[in-house]
């Protein structure tokens, strides 16, 4: 082939196209952008008209948006451009790859689209389980490379903190290489292997059960064993003599819990193993495991010592269900006071049902966080300070691959993502290492021009649109 | 073991498969025992990672003009080569006519080597490959633009039927077209003879010499284009109906000449919002409020949705 001065050779894969001008490879994936190199992937135009059951991006109410810009743009048909597969013309001097106009029913919108590569970010996980992962503070481990913490615990949930500059950047090449491995593939929804130290192995992926120890978490519990009685009493009160919530963390007895007595309940005698607590409650009635209330037992008559036979009476009734309402059994006392299982009545059945319609699907959930820096803002604007005033001042509205973010308050445009909220692969990496995740800056032409926009670069959204027209077929094997 | 390039995800639904190395981009979905689809699933991981070095390795054959010979040296080189001879003994075609759809086949043909499966297919960026075990069946959806993506036909396709291919071909796809054809689906025994059929089709839509047409030589556009100086379609304007129908003739006629020896078994032509079929009693159109908006020009849904 002869050489032009603009032709590039594209080396991404064994094709080696030589890419003129304007045009892109064999793949439609790279270009040739005045003599450089570039990504094109096709945008993904997310139509809110297309109602496939495979829409990957929810849209914020209306009402978190103080103009009437976002309300304008939920109207049918109006296609919102996201940045995933923008590229990105990093280092920022230039503008960014798609700044895309739209008039919207008269109003004039930009959307500043690009891909963000950032060194500051990170991924939060939380782990619904009440299962102990680890020490607070202790290092998780993804190939053996720490690429972050075990962190505080929340409600019915441990959290971990991963990636952020020190492990990306700042704790040598290996390490980084697998924290930017760990945070992307977690970004993107794929599942990560996890070792904490002195703790628990893990298998998380965002949207999915975890998996712990080997074993997947099915549900969250309703509550502790003493909050289950607390819910619950008064729908046991007159079906049951005596009701215990088995928990590995507080397993709550009916008669003794303050709920109970308030309700009338008479005591029963009933002997629980285990280190009682205040009245009604129990601590460690048996060891953590996979059985009844994360527990190790299997028969929940292992922690019932006996019956006080002076307080005790025959035929009494007992049921023994676990905080997730999974486990259940029930008992009346023959007359030398032992337990024997009898069929469960209906109604208490209805009340065990009742917990478990109360258990939530046990989830790993990750939350993507990242600062928009200097250098980013300034592929948007001239004046990169005033994109970040406009963001505060709620003119200009932040999203991430089209979906909604939390902009955490202070200097700098650093936000948090549900990362299941964006379509499938939107997060890349650069070899920094560094993410790369999408961006978009949506306001008004009005407040673009005013903070020094690249007006010049302002392309029409059927243009855009245009281009992703691509030839074949869906099959449709349902 | 070297990091592989391909790419391997799930689409959004968790169900189908996505494969993508360079320019092959495949779609896949299996259906039968769990087990099966998840071996089914690594077959097709392990017979992809190669495919694109294979033909590199003989990019220059594939890219030169068919004489009819099987001459390659990687299976599905020879897949193309054997696609296109047919036509090469009356018009200028390529191996490369014919390279996504003999990608589509040999990634299935590792599935279903690998695998007992009821059904399963293999969408390469719009061209497919089919397996329907017996009594299975399959509807594939016709979409006309990918900006609005609606239903405009469905083709079912039963394991009685001789159809195991799909491709289309048409100026607005993703190769260069030498007719001027907004899109031609074929169906066909195997994906490779539909993807040679539907580019031989596509091309012989056309108007020669018309105004409207804006043409460019391919290796203008692209250095290494298969196709040369040839004269390449890159925008057509507004045809009068009675050249749209001149333009469909010939490629309907060539179609014609392609069903009767056996060389595919339908085929949907497409152009300026006028449809043609030939050996057509599998296409189920659900048409249509008539949209003048609205040219139906078969482009099909992202399928490949990235």
């Amino acid at each position: 082939m002869d050489r032009q001065p603009d032709r590039v050779r594209c080396d991404a894969c064994p094709v080696m196209c030589y890419i003129n001008p304007g045009r892109a490879g064999a793949c439609d994936r790279y270009a040739n952008d005045g003599g450089k190199l570039v990504r094109v992937d096709p945008h993904v135009i997310i139509q809110r008209t297309l109602d496939r059951g495979e829409a990957p991006v929810e849209f914020a109410a209306a009402g978190e948006w103080d103009g009437d810009i976002l309300r304008r743009q939920d109207a049918p048909h109006f296609p919102f451009v996201t940045a995933i597969g923008a590229g990105t013309t990093y280092p920022d001097y230039k503008p960014a790859p798609f700044i895309v106009g739209a008039a919207i029913d008269g109003v004039d919108t930009v959307t500043v689209v690009t891909e963000g590569i950032f060194s500051y970010c990170g991924v939060k996980v939380k782990i619904d389980t009440d299962r102990h992962l680890g020490p607070e503070r202790n290092l998780v481990r993804a190939e053996g490379e720490p690429v972050g913490h075990v962190t505080t615990g929340e409600y019915g949930s441990q959290m971990l903190s991963l990636g952020g500059v020190h492990h990306l950047t700042g704790s040598g090449k290996k390490t980084g290489k697998i924290t930017c491995e760990t945070l992307l593939a977690l970004s993107n929804g794929k599942p990560v292997e996890l070792a904490v130290d002195d703790g628990a192995t893990l298998i998380v992926q965002a949207n999915a059960a975890p998996v712990i120890n080997g074993v997947r978490e099915d549900r969250m519990r309703v509550g502790c064993g003493s909050a289950t009685i607390g819910m619950f009493a008064r729908q046991w009160y007159g079906l049951a003599d005596e009701v215990v919530v088995v928990d590995d963390h507080i397993t709550g007895v009916l008669s003794e819990h303050q709920a109970g007595k308030l309700l009338g309940a008479e005591a029963t005698g009933i002997r629980i193993r285990g280190r009682r607590s205040t009245p009604g409650r129990y601590f460690e009635v048996a060891e953590p495991g996979t059985g009844w209330g994360g527990t190790d037992i299997d028969d929940p008559l292992a922690i019932v010592e006996g019956f006080d036979p002076k307080i005790a009476r025959a035929g009494a009734r007992l049921l023994m269900v676990s905080t997730t309402g999974e486990h259940a059994a029930y008992y009346e006392l023959d007359d030398t006071l032992t337990p024997r299982e009898c069929e469960m009545p209906a109604a208490l059945r209805r009340t065990v049902d009742l917990i478990k319609e109360n258990c939530e699907p046990a989830l790993a959930t990750v939350l993507f966080m990242g600062g928009a820096g200097g250098s980013l803002r300034a592929g948007v604007t001239e004046n990169p300070v005033r994109l970040t005033q406009s963001v505060r001042r709620s003119l200009t509205r932040v999203t991430c691959g089209g979906a909604p973010v939390y902009l955490w308050p202070g200097g700098g445009i650093t936000f948090m993502v549900d990362v299941s909220l964006l379509p499938e692969n939107a997060f890349g990496s650069v070899p920094t290492p560094a993410l790369v995740a999408p961006i978009e800056f949506t306001m008004s032409r009005a407040d673009y021009a005013a903070l020094g926009g690249h007006m010049d670069s302002l392309r029409p959204i059927s243009e855009i649109l245009a281009r992703q027209e691509r030839s074949g077929q869906e099959a449709d094997g349902t | 073991m070297t990091r592989s390039r391909l790419s391997v995800s799930y689409l959004a639904e968790g169900r189908r498969l996505h494969l993508g190395d360079g320019p092959i981009d495949l779609v896949i979905e299996a259906n039968g025992e769990a087990e099966m689809i998840a071996v089914a699933h690594d077959a097709a991981i392990v017979r992809a990672a190669t495919i694109l070095d294979e033909l590199c390795a003989e990019l220059p054959l594939l890219r030169s003009a068919s004489t009819g010979g099987i001459t390659a040296n990687s299976v599905v080189a020879r897949r193309m080569q054997r696609a296109v001879a047919r036509h090469a003994r009356t018009i200028f075609i390529t191996p490369m006519a014919a390279v996504a759809g003999s990608v589509a086949e040999e990634v299935l043909a590792a599935m279903c080597g690998a695998a007992r499966l009821d059904r399963a297919w293999v969408n390469n960026g719009g061209d497919i490959a089919l397996h329907l075990a017996e009594g299975a069946s399959l509807t594939i959806g016709m979409v006309d633009r990918p900006d609005r993506p609606s239903l405009f036909g469905t083709i079912a396709i039963a394991a009685g039927d001789r159809v195991r291919g799909i491709a289309t071909s048409g100026w607005r796809g993703r190769s260069f077209s030498l007719g001027i054809a907004d899109a031609v689906s074929v169906l066909a025994v195997d994906a490779a003879s539909a993807d040679a059929a539907a580019t031989a089709i596509a091309n012989a839509v056309d108007l020669p010499g018309h105004s409207a047409i804006r043409r460019a030589a391919a290796n203008t556009l692209d250095p290494q284009s298969d196709l040369g100086d040839r004269a390449v379609t890159v925008a057509v304007g507004h045809l009068a109906l009675a050249e749209v129908a001149r333009a469909l003739d010939s490629g309907e006629e060539r179609a014609r000449d392609l069903a009767d020896t056996g060389a595919i078994v339908a085929a949907a032509i497409h152009l300026q919002g006028v449809t043609r079929i030939v050996g057509g009693a599998a296409w189920q159109p659900i048409i249509t409020e008539d949209d003048p908006s609205c040219r139906p020009n078969f482009l099909a849904s992202p399928s490949a949705s990235s």
